[in-house]
Parts: structure tokens; C-alpha cells; sequence
């Protein structure tokens, strides 16, 4: 509570130097008609001087925030008699920690406190005291430190405007960093434990092999006692439905997008491309249980009717379900790619005598052909990584077929299997999935760059 | 130079406000609307943009082996009204157009009337240049195989050949026939254009200010092969340059705010015009 009193209080200080810079900065070039011998505007003198006051102060907030809990547990350690900690574990000191600290919060306590826990008690509850009574002291220091650095830099010809924007460039910088640092930082946790789960199986099975069955044994003597983690039935399973789901997404998408592009009445246009866009909008899980519970069993009775056996899971209902899925994605996408061909080609076509559909075969499509490809693309590494549909309407079994009546498993099923529940993450098991979603992503990610690449080129020839 | 009806009628005598409200009387067009050969009559031509009267009772004749240029000031209406020539305004769905264009005496405007054949008889060339981005030998073959001009992979070569050569373009490209079109220069691709409309072997050629992106050497390259085409072709210019006009032209038709004001032979219009506005404008008063 009394951190969210300081922010609050380093804040209003930042409102009070403001004032005070742009105030003072007016009063230096000699009152209001004085304002055009001031090289900046005066609100950049009162925003210099806020961020003097309030950056380096918050700077220090955020830094004892972070620190002030591992120094006093430090001393804290330290402070204990030998006695007490002789003999223990990291683990066992940071539990005799904790009940330390929860005797000096009033939380409960394992057993009856000993007098030594006791006077430790009370050495951190008075450390708390004191560390408060610090960080109140530092940052209003700070802050007043801030504000005399600007006020004294403050004179009609100091360049405001260029540090202020300088700064918000800083803070810019920094923020755009923290999302680029964040991916990095999931990648490379995710590459960290691949590493460890290809020093167990070697990447060679792990790519080559065709028997996936990841159950590690209890017992020595239990059966498929090793486990087996060749993912190729998985890869095969992902493309095979990836593969159905393009057959129905692109053409549909690619056709529709010609449609309400090149044919369609503005009117209807106006109506027909957001509702299309609608199926975008409906949450995969929904998408799954209408595979799960409608299109397959269809699927099973149709074939059946003709005499085929098709499995209650099988690739054919998830790729097709999956497949809907996606027909906005290439739609929106294509039909972003024909409109960006400029008129002038069609009217260059039109002139010629060209019909419609010939100016359409032979000239927009040709031209927009590089950005469709992009967006197909796009699209297949959106299939890839999709999740929720195959987890509810895809197998479990990884067989290795290129049948689509069968059922088949994917990736990104295998992973939510191997993760789901309470997971022990040193077994080889749970760090295939590890394996499994750096495969993935790599695979998505190569897509994408090439998706990208060619959707830019593409671009760049009209202007 | 300022158009604003105020600034004209303090600085020229012979202008007035009135001439530039649209709301004033038209009293129909001065000069000779006919032609000798006429390969195209045009008769009361109006067209709309929804509400906007574009241009108001267009009446004029295009005639065989000339060049017609349109001047005007912006907005006046004559890329309008050569756009109605071959039908191009059915691309805009707000513009309605009525009256008679005929081309050899056949209807043009009427609804039933195929505007595929109509195209490749009346060929057009746009003020940017836009070659399909195809290769050249590409971009002249499209026009004759959409109309099944050849049979043969010869012929056609032969075809994109004469073509390339009446455009005076073939000895500048004739080593990179395979490259895009779009890789050419301004000048090339534009006279890439004119060798597409060609191809099909029009009657009329149409063009829209189509030196209006060029420098003036590809400028000049241009005009002498208009000059070129006008043996075999009809020729309707329309164009912001009064010189440009003045050195290719036949005749000359004058628009304003929708209205064709005047019409004669260029050397007419340019000396002796009759409308105080067409003087105005050739004398550079305006525009």
C-alpha cells in the first residue's frame, strides 16, 4: 500500500514540476510576449523538468522494489545464530525464512516458534520499518535532486524540445525491445529444454523415426518399457491435414475473393465481405466441437452409406472443419491482394476489348498472383500451429497413413497430451514437447519469413 | 495561375464571372462540328455522374486519316467525353450517357451493342503508362490472342514485330522481348501502350493526355509517331499542351465546364478563335 502512496506522490510531484518549468521558462523570456525568444515551447520546458523530477525517481522505486526483498532476507540469514542453520539445505533455510516471515506478518507458523525464530521475528519486522522509512526518504530525495538539476539548466536558449523528444524516443526504444526480448526469451526457453531432450533421444530418431509412443514405464519390466519418440506420424498427421484443410480453404477463399472483388454489387459487397470475416471471428473451440460432434459423425455415416469405413476421428472431419476455418484468412487476404492491382491495368485490359473474366485470368490474377501465394502461405502456417480443432476432432494415435478416412494425430495435439495435467520436466516424455513446438516453430516461422518476403516484393512493383 | 471567377474578371477584360458559374446558357457550339471523312459522329452527347451533368450536348465528328486534339481547362469534360467513344464509362457505375455516337455509321451507345469488338476497333492510350506487368512480347500478344487475331506462334511473333516497329519502339527492345514491360523507360512504356493498341489493328486510336507523365525528348518521340499513325488511323488527342496541339492536330475542338464551346481547323483555333473564352485560353489567360 504504501508503495502505490509513494507512486502517487512521485506523480503529483511530476504535475507540480511541470508547472513549475513551464512557468518559470515564460517568467525567463520575460512574460507571454517574451514566449518566441524561448527556443522551445513552454510546455517542453515543463515536461523537461517533470521527467527530471519523476524518471530517476521511479527508476529508484522500481530498483528497490526489486532489491529490497533479497537484502533483508540476506541479512536475515546472516543474522541467524549457527546454530539454527548448521547442517541445512537451501531449501530447508528458505522454509525456516518463510516461517520467520510469517511470524513477523502473523501468518501461520509451522510448530511452536523457538525463542532465536522469535528475536529474528522481530529483527525483520523492525528491518521492514527502517527499509520503508528508507525508500520514502531516497525517492523524495531523489525526486527534489531532479527537479534542481532542471530548474538550473532552465534559461530561454536551453534546447527543451530536443531532450524532451529524445527522451520519449528512449522510452520507445525500450518498449519496443521489451517485445522483441520476449520472443527471444520464448524461443530460447523453449530451445533450452529441446537441448536437453535431444541429449536423452537423439535427434536422428527424434526427426527419422516412425514409431511415436512417448509413455515412459513405471516399472523396468512393463511393456514399451523404452518409449519411442520418432515424430515422423505426427509430421505426416499435421500435413495431411494441413493439406485437406488448404484443398477446401483455398479454393473457396480464392474464388469468393474474386467474387466480392471483381463481381459483387458495392451492396452487396458491403454486407457479404464482414460476414465472411465473421467466421474469423468464432473461437476455434467452437470450431472443434462442431468437428467433434457434427462433421464427424457425418463424415463416418456417409461413408458408410457408400461403403467406406471412415473413423469417428478422422483427418478428412478435422482438415474440413479446419479448412472453414481458414477460408477468411485466404479471402481477406486475396482479396486485399486484387484490390491493391491498380485500376489502370483493368482499364488498360478493358480498352483492348478484354472481357471481365479474360482481364481477370490474364492480368489481375498473373499480377496478384506473388501476394496470393504470400497469403496461402500465411495461411499454411496457420493450419500448422492450429490447436483446439484437432484436439477435439483429431486421434490420439499416431498412425503413420496417408488415408484420410483415418484417423491421424498432429503436433500440436501431441504437445497439449504431453503437457496437460501435473508433468515431472525431467522425463524424456514431457521434454519431446519441447522438441515438438521448437520443430513447429521453426517450420511456422520459415513459412512466415518466405510468406512475408514474397507478399513484399510483391508490393513494391506498383510503386 | 489563379481560376477563381473573381480573380479573372479584375484581370482580363474580356472575361466574366458568368463564364464560369455553369449555370449560364450555352448557345451551341461555334465552328464546323463535320468532317469530310467522318469515321465517327458524335450527336448530343450528354453524360451524368449521378447528379453531375459531366458534359452537355457534345456534338462532333472524328474524321479518317486526322488527329482531333481537346483542349480545355481541367475538369472541362473532354477525357469524359473520350472515354463515351469506346465505351469506357460503363467501368464507372455512376455514369449514365446519352445521345448518338456512331462509328462507321454503326450505333456505339446502343445497350445491345457488344463493347468487346467495339474496344479492339476503337483503341485506347492512358495518361500514365500501364503495361500489364508481363514481358514486352507478352504485353502486345495479350490483345490479339483474347480476339484470336492468329493461329500460329509465327504469326503472332510477326505481329508483335510490325507492331513494335510502327511504334517505333522494335529496335530499342527487339534483343529483350522476354524482360517486363514495367522495366521499360516512361517514354518506352508508353509507346509499349500505343504498339498494344496497334496489335489489334484499330480504326481510332483514343489517347488521354498520354504525354502528360513524359519528359519532352520521349515527349517529341511520341508526337512524330502520332503523326506516323494518322496515315492508317483516326486520332482523337486529348491534351493539356496547346503546343503539343497545336503541332499534331487537324483540328481542334475547345471545351469548357462541359460545354465544346468551339470547334475548327487548329490553325483556326489557335489565330483566329471566335469565342472571347477560346481566346482567352489559347492565349494563355487562363487554364
Amino acid at each position: 500500500m504504501s508503495q502505490f502512496l509513494l507512486l502517487a506522490v512521485v506523480l503529483a510531484a511530476m504535475a507540480f514540476a511541470f508547472q513549475v518549468g513551464r512557468n518559470r521558462a515564460i517568467r525567463t523570456a520575460g512574460g507571454p510576449t517574451g514566449i518566441k525568444d524561448l527556443h522551445s515551447l513552454p510546455a517542453y520546458y515543463g515536461w523537461y523538468v517533470a521527467i527530471w523530477a519523476g524518471l530517476p525517481a521511479l527508476l529508484v522505486l522500481l530498483a528497490w522494489v526489486g532489491l529490497e526483498e533479497r537484502i533483508i532476507t540476506l541479512l536475515l540469514v546472516q543474522g541467524l545464530p549457527p546454530s539454527l542453520t548448521e547442517g541445512l539445505s537451501d531449501g530447508r533455510v528458505g522454509l525456516l525464512v518463510n516461517d520467520i516471515k510469517n511470524l513477523a506478518t502473523g501468518g501461520i507458523t509451522s510448530g511452536d516458534p523457538t525463542p532465536a525464530v522469535q528475536a529474528a521475528a522481530e529483527r525483520y519486522r523492525r528491518w521492514l520499518g527502517i527499509a520503508d522509512a528508507a525508500r520514502w526518504a531516497l525517492v523524495l530525495v531523489v525526486v527534489l535532486g531532479g527537479l534542481s538539476v532542471a530548474w538550473r539548466r532552465l534559461s530561454p536558449a536551453f534546447r527543451a524540445r530536443n531532450r524532451v523528444e529524445a527522451t520519449l524516443l528512449g522510452i520507445l526504444v525500450l518498449f519496443s525491445s521489451i517485445a522483441i526480448l520476449t520472443t527471444l526469451g520464448i524461443v530460447l526457453s523453449v530451445l533450452f529444454e529441446s537441448v536437453l531432450f535431444f541429449q536423452r533421444v537423439p535427434w536422428t530418431e527424434f526427426l527419422f523415426g516412425t514409431q511415436w509412443s512417448p509413455q515412459i514405464a513405471l516399472r523396468a519390466d512393463q511393456v514399451g518399457a523404452s518409449g519411442a519418440f520418432g515424430a515422423v506420424p505426427l509430421f505426416t498427421g499435421t500435413l495431411l491435414i494441413s493439406a485437406i484443410a488448404m484443398l477446401i480453404a483455398v479454393p473457396i477463399g480464392l474464388l469468393s475473393a474474386i467474387y466480392l472483388s471483381e463481381y459483387a454489387a458495392p451492396r452487396l459487397r458491403a454486407w457479404s465481405k464482414p460476414t465472411l470475416e465473421v467466421l474469423a471471428g468464432i473461437p476455434t473451440v467452437v470450431y472443434g466441437f462442431f468437428a467433434a460432434l457434427t462433421v464427424a459423425p457425418f463424415m463416418r455415416e456417409l461413408g458408410e452409406s457408400i461403403g467406406l469405413d471412415v473413423a469417428s476421428e478422422s483427418a478428412l472431419a478435422a482438415g474440413a472443419v479446419m479448412g472453414i476455418m481458414i477460408i477468411p484468412f485466404v479471402s481477406s487476404l486475396s482479396d486485399d491482394v486484387i484490390n491493391a492491382v491498380p485500376q489502370s491495368l483493368r482499364d488498360g485490359s478493358y480498352a483492348l476489348g478484354a472481357t471481365q473474366a479474360e482481364t481477370i485470368k490474364r492480368v489481375i490474377l498473373p499480377a496478384a498472383l506473388p501476394g496470393i501465394v504470400g497469403g496461402v502461405l500465411l495461411a499454411v502456417s496457420r493450419a500448422i500451429g492450429e490447436t483446439m480443432i484437432v484436439v477435439m476432432a483429431a486421434g490420439l494415435a499416431a498412425n503413420l497413413t496417408a488415408n484420410p478416412l483415418e484417423s491421424v494425430t498432429t503436433v500440436t495435439v501431441q504437445i497439449v497430451t504431453l503437457l496437460t495435467g501435473d508433468q515431472e520436466f525431467d522425463s524424456a516424455k514431457t521434454l519431446a514437447a519441447f522438441a515438438l513446438g521448437l520443430t513447429l516453430f521453426a517450420v511456422t516461422l520459415t513459412l512466415n519469413v518466405i510468406a512475408l518476403h514474397i507478399v513484399r516484393k510483391y508490393r513494391e512493383q506498383y510503386e | 495561375m489563379s481560376t477563381t471567377a473573381e480573380a479573372i474578371d479584375t484581370n482580363t477584360g474580356n472575361l466574366r464571372a458568368a463564364d464560369f458559374d455553369g449555370e449560364r446558357a450555352f448557345e451551341g457550339t461555334l465552328g464546323d462540328i463535320t468532317t469530310r471523312e467522318p469515321r465517327m459522329e458524335c450527336r448530343a452527347v450528354n453524360v451524368w455522374y449521378d447528379a453531375n451533368h459531366a458534359i452537355r450536348e457534345v456534338s462532333l465528328d472524328i474524321g479518317k486519316h486526322e488527329v482531333v486534339a481537346m483542349i480545355g481547362p481541367s475538369g472541362c469534360g473532354k477525357s469524359t467525353f473520350l472515354r463515351c467513344l469506346n465505351r469506357m464509362n460503363d467501368t464507372i457505375p455512376a455514369a449514365r450517357v446519352t445521345g448518338s455516337i456512331k462509328l462507321d455509321g454503326r450505333e456505339v451507345l446502343d445497350r445491345g451493342i457488344d463493347v468487346v469488338p467495339l474496344r479492339a476497333q476503337v483503341g485506347m492510350v492512358f495518361q500514365k503508362p500501364n503495361p500489364f506487368p508481363k514481358s514486352i512480347y507478352e504485353n502486345i500478344a495479350y490483345g490479339p490472342r483474347i480476339h484470336g487475331l492468329v493461329n500460329h506462334k509465327s504469326e503472332l511473333d510477326e505481329l508483335v514485330e510490325t507492331s513494335l516497329k510502327r511504334a517505333g519502339l522494335w529496335n530499342e527492345v527487339k534483343d529483350r522481348l522476354g524482360q517486363p514491360g514495367t522495366g521499360l523507360s516512361g517514354g518506352q512504356q508508353q509507346r509499349l501502350c500505343i504498339a498494344r493498341t496497334i496489335a489489334v489493328s484499330p480504326e481510332v486510336i483514343l489517347m488521354d493526355e498520354p504525354c502528360s507523365a513524359l519528359d519532352p525528348i520521349a515527349t517529341a518521340v511520341i508526337e512524330e509517331l502520332i503523326a506516323e499513325l494518322k496515315q492508317d488511323y483516326s486520332i482523337a488527342i486529348v491534351t493539356h499542351s496547346m503546343q503539343q496541339a497545336a503541332r499534331v492536330s487537324e483540328r481542334t475542338a475547345y471545351f469548357h465546364l462541359g460545354d465544346l464551346l468551339e470547334v475548327g481547323a487548329t490553325a483556326q483555333i489557335f489565330e483566329d478563335p471566335q469565342h472571347h473564352l477560346t481566346r482567352a485560353y489559347v492565349t494563355g489567360r487562363f487554364g
